[in-house]
């Protein structure tokens, strides 16, 4: 957001409740995004007027109705070309897209990819419960082969996206992935897609605890989160599964892999960093983790500079209207050419 | 010594491969022509395929003028010269000249191989085929090659410019001048001089060949129009309209943002907004239909004037968005360029068969303003026009242009841009109501008493935080609504908005007053409609006219005015769309149709006929 002021007015987590009543399934992993974003939401620094949220449909795309911002609700999948079409035009706006894994992977990927490919300065927050909630039930893109829901009584026969490997694919600049229930990681990586100047995509784990209860246990569970959850700090090795970090992550042939710590040198455990350059690197990350969620990198997984597209749209239109008249340049325009009068 | 003759009008149709630059050619003439001062209207007819297999009847493409000493009104039905560069070109336009008709033909393309690939079994020029012509046999490729010889070009580059031979000849033999041409070409082939003298003298070349020569025994002049004063300019109806919506930008204040995917026949209107970035316009070239009118809308929301421009397939795709803009109520500028359809069709063809989508194909009750320019020039209006609609009532319009008005060009008298209207409108920077508790709120829904019109709270605007989306919403509040009284409300509240939208009365041409008969049209058929009623009047037929440029609302005096007649023909190219829409708004109109899908507009003969028809067997 670099062309927005940073001046702080103090503002509070309630300051961005709206006055409409939330209306989640109780239990349900977005109230608790939702709580973390309102409280982040004064750390930009902006007063609400200056902060836009789009969203498509589903149950993550009520999100905007529930905040005191500017706020549109539009419809299935277009929720990142609206957005586009917003934050080219107004540069002075911070613009946030909330959509989930039907809305931004099924009906609307053709918008997210590009999005991403022209680094449009958008926040976009990917709330993934693989399930279609507002349906009822139905198994989205990230759903895993074989998923028994209404519309796959035998089982789902699709593969599955892996939403970060798309994302990378598609030159993201910014990728991270968070989880509902961690509110401090939640505002950690939010704080950082904000700084981020371009598209930044995060992709958020989310309970559905009505149609896919559980989905991401295996991260929450005490017993099981430490072995599966890789926490990658910048500048760090990376390491998990407990207090005493048993487990590395290092090249193996093309890709990553992740060993027992005992069995490596030090030396070849991969230090983290996402602004590596090439987006090989991040993308061998986001295959650690598969459906299974047996070894889930979680935090910023890639983070580089590029032009952004809002601004250079801008540049050009900026730099051919600077000091002209208009009214006179479309006098001269109509009168362009070959022309000739009758007396 | 060629004698001169004057002539009041003619037809004149350039027909060649699509690689012999036909469309090129047809624009230069239309140039020298309007340069002249003749009124003029020109038609352009290529195939949907850039290059088809050279020398094919698939490939040919032709561009059709019609220029006069009085103001005309289409380009013509049938040309009374035909340029062919080809056999091809021959075949696919011959059945269209008038008889005694004037033919210039290349001759170095009627080899052997050239006529059996178009099926001639004996050639046209020694079979006798074309005695009811006046055939002028003319080698201009091998002329042409002849004419470069001492230039430093291949032989291939020589043979390119035969186009150029070709438009100095016709050039001469219409008494066109060709100065400006070489002005053109010299700016056209800047970065390569040479090709671009070669070009100029390939078309001095074919001006003198016209000249010195005595295959052409007779010269042909056309006194200019006598059209109103003013400064003219001849422009085709893409142009007119893109710069249309440059000047609603103006008009204004507002920058305009154009969302839009490349599609025939829309296209140059991307290329040629996207060339106005100093008027503030910004144009995204979206990843597809449904994102091109998304990001408008979101460029609408945000402030701007939001634009998308397409043909009637990205229509399609756009239609769930049109529908959430007349659920937020937010200016959008919908521009249908129609081709003939369904699906791919006839893309580079024109027809009229978009109407009842633009009305009703959206789903729930989705009312939108619609407008269709009825010439090339009138496109400049009639996008000032949307804008101001668009903008004072919040609402989606769609304006209705089509393949003939998009390619087709004509005179136009420049507009005094101190008469450009206002059409200004402001935003909401205030609170507008109370809550429960007595505090001031901003109430997003609260309209506009008058116009039914919700304030327009771009987002920035500080206290004013609201809001909106695709549930429906309730009345004043905007906050979700799921009330029934409320919904049936809300849908007919956005009804009664569209109907209200003011427009001007319909107005009727009946000089006489003695009609029975009123033909009414919309869109393109403006020109050949007029061309017929004036034909008819000239033989004493009695016949009313008037054109829809509003085909929703309706002007208010539409009902009486369908009222006045007993018959009122439609004429349209389609199977009967606007026909259908008055007689179910107006059940007492005897509406007769007269409809044609040939990809082609009218030809003016066919429909005076048609019209007589009417008349004689009421």
């Amino acid at each position: 957001m670099a062309d927005v002021k940073l001046d702080a007015p103090k503002l509070k987590a309630k300051d961005f409740k709206s006055t409409q009543e939330v209306r989640w399934c109780p239990g349900c992993g977005d109230y608790a995004i939702l709580a973390a974003v309102q409280s982040f939401l004064p750390e930009l620094g902006l007063e609400r007027e200056k902060i836009a949220f789009v969203s498509g449909i589903g149950c993550s795309s009520r999100f905007p109705y529930y905040l005191n911002t500017y706020g549109i609700h539009s419809i299935h999948g277009r929720a990142p070309a609206i957005a586009t079409g917003l934050a080219v035009s107004r540069p002075d706006l911070s613009v946030w897209v909330v959509t989930g894994d039907g809305d931004a992977l099924s009906i609307g990927g053709n918008h997210l990819i590009h999005a991403l490919r022209r680094n449009v300065n958008l926040k976009i927050l990917l709330f993934n419960n693989r399930i279609y909630g507002l349906t009822k039930g139905q198994y989205s893109p990230t759903s895993g082969a074989g998923t028994l829901t209404k519309s796959s009584p035998m089982g789902s026969v699709d593969s599955p996206f892996n939403p970060l490997s798309l994302a990378l694919g598609s030159e993201a600049t910014f990728v991270a992935r968070t989880l509902d229930s961690d509110r401090a990681h939640l505002q950690e990586v939010l704080r950082a897609a904000a700084e981020h100047e371009g598209s930044a995509f995060v992709e958020i784990y989310q309970n559905c605890p009505i149609f896919n209860d559980g989905a991401f246990e295996v991260l929450k569970n005490p017993e099981t989160r430490d072995e599966s959850i890789i926490r990658l700090q910048d500048g760090e090795p990376i390491r998990f599964g407990g207090a005493d970090g048993d487990k590395v992550v290092v090249q193996s042939g093309y890709g990553l892999q992740v060993r027992d710590a005992a069995e490596v040198d030090e030396a070849d455990v991969v230090v983290h960093k996402a602004d590596v350059d090439d987006p090989a690197y991040a993308f061998a990350l986001s295959r650690l983790s598969g459906v299974a969620l047996d070894h889930t990198p979680i935090g910023v997984f890639r983070n580089v500079k590029r032009p952004t597209y809002d601004k250079g749209v801008r540049s050009q239109v900026d730099e051919a209207a600077a000091g002209v008249d208009r009214t006179e340049a479309l006098d001269r325009l109509l009168h362009s050419g070959d022309t000739w009068t009758v007396l | 010594m060629n004698t001169v003759r004057q002539l009041d009008r003619v037809v004149i149709r350039f027909a060649g491969d699509s690689g012999d630059g036909m469309q090129l050619t047809g624009d230069r003439f239309t140039a020298e022509t309007a340069k002249l001062g003749n009124d003029l209207s020109t038609l352009p007819n290529y195939p949907a395929e850039i290059r088809a297999p050279a020398g094919t009847l698939p490939g040919v493409s032709s561009f059709q003028i019609h220029f006069a000493d009085t103001d005309i009104l289409t380009p013509g039905d049938h040309p009374e010269v035909l340029i062919a560069m080809n056999p091809a070109a021959l075949k696919a336009n011959l059945r269209d000249l008038k008889s005694g008709g004037t033919i210039v033909v290349n001759t170095d393309e009627f080899t052997k191989r050239n006529l059996t690939k178009v099926g001639y079994e004996a050639n046209p020029l020694e079979d006798g085929s074309l005695d009811d012509f006046q055939v002028h046999q003319v080698a201009l490729a091998s002329l042409t090659i002849g004419a470069l010889a001492e230039f430093e070009v291949s032989k291939k580059d020589a043979e390119r410019s035969k186009n150029m031979f070709a438009l100095g000849l016709v050039s001469w033999m219409y008494s066109r001048p060709i100065e400006a041409t070489e002005e053109f070409l010299r700016g056209k082939f800047k970065a390569k001089p040479l090709i671009a003298e070669a070009n100029i003298a390939a078309l001095k070349a074919g001006w003198n060949y016209g000249d010195t020569t005595e295959a052409f025994a007779v010269r042909f002049e056309i006194p200019p129009a006598k059209l109103s004063a003013g400064t003219y300019r001849n422009i085709t109806g893409n142009t007119a309209l893109a710069w249309g919506i440059t000047a609603a930008g103006v008009a204004s204040g507002l920058p305009v943002f154009l969302g839009a995917y490349p599609i025939t026949p829309a296209s140059d209107i991307l290329h040629e907004l996207s060339k106005h970035k100093r008027f503030g316009v910004t144009t995204v070239q979206a990843e597809d239909e449904i994102a091109a009118v998304g990001a408008a809308l979101g460029a609408s929301w945000g402030g701007a004037l939001g634009v998308t421009t397409s043909s009637g397939p990205g229509i399609a795709l756009k239609s769930e968005t049109i529908s959430l803009a007349v659920s937020l109520e937010l200016p959008l500028l919908v521009v249908d360029v129609q081709r003939a359809g369904p699906s791919t069709g006839l893309p580079t063809k024109t027809e009229q068969a978009d109407l009842v989508m633009a009305m009703f194909g959206r789903h729930g009750e989705a009312p939108i303003a619609i407008l269709a320019p009825q010439s090339p020039s009138d496109c400049f209006g009639i996008m000032l026009e949307a804008a101001r609609i668009a903008l004072a009532y919040r609402t989606p319009v769609m304006v209705l242009s089509d393949g003939y008005i998009a390619n087709g060009a004509e005179p136009w008298k420049l507009p005094e841009l101190a008469d450009l209207p206002d059409i200004s409108v402001p935003f909401a920077t205030e609170t507008n109501g109370v809550d429960a508790k007595g505090e001031p709120v901003f109430l997003p829904y609260l309209r506009d008493p008058e116009t039914l019109a919700r304030p327009w709270a771009v987002p920035g605007t500080p206290g004013l935080q609201h809001r909106i989306g695709g549930i429906e919403k309730a009345d004043k509040t905007g906050d979700i609504s799921y009330d029934p009284a409320n919904h049936d409300f809300m849908v007919r509240t956005r009804a009664a908005k569209i109907a209200g939208v003011d427009v001007p009365d319909l107005e009727v041409d009946d000089p006489v007053g003695d009609a029975d008969v009123l033909v009414l049209g919309w869109g393109s058929t403006w020109g050949p409609i007029g061309a017929a009623v004036r034909g008819l009047r000239d033989k004493g037929v009695p016949i009313a006219r008037a054109h829809l440029r509003y085909l929703n609302p309706m002007p208010k005096n539409t009902a009486e005015v369908l009222a006045r007649y007993d018959r009122v023909v439609v004429p349209e190219m389609n199977l009967g769309q606007l026909a259908l829409l008055l007689r179910g708004n107006f059940p007492g109109t005897n509406v007769v149709g007269y409809n044609q899908v040939r990809g082609l507009p009218f030809t003016s003969n066919e429909l005076q006929d048609a019209l007589e028809e009417v008349i004689k067997n009421g």
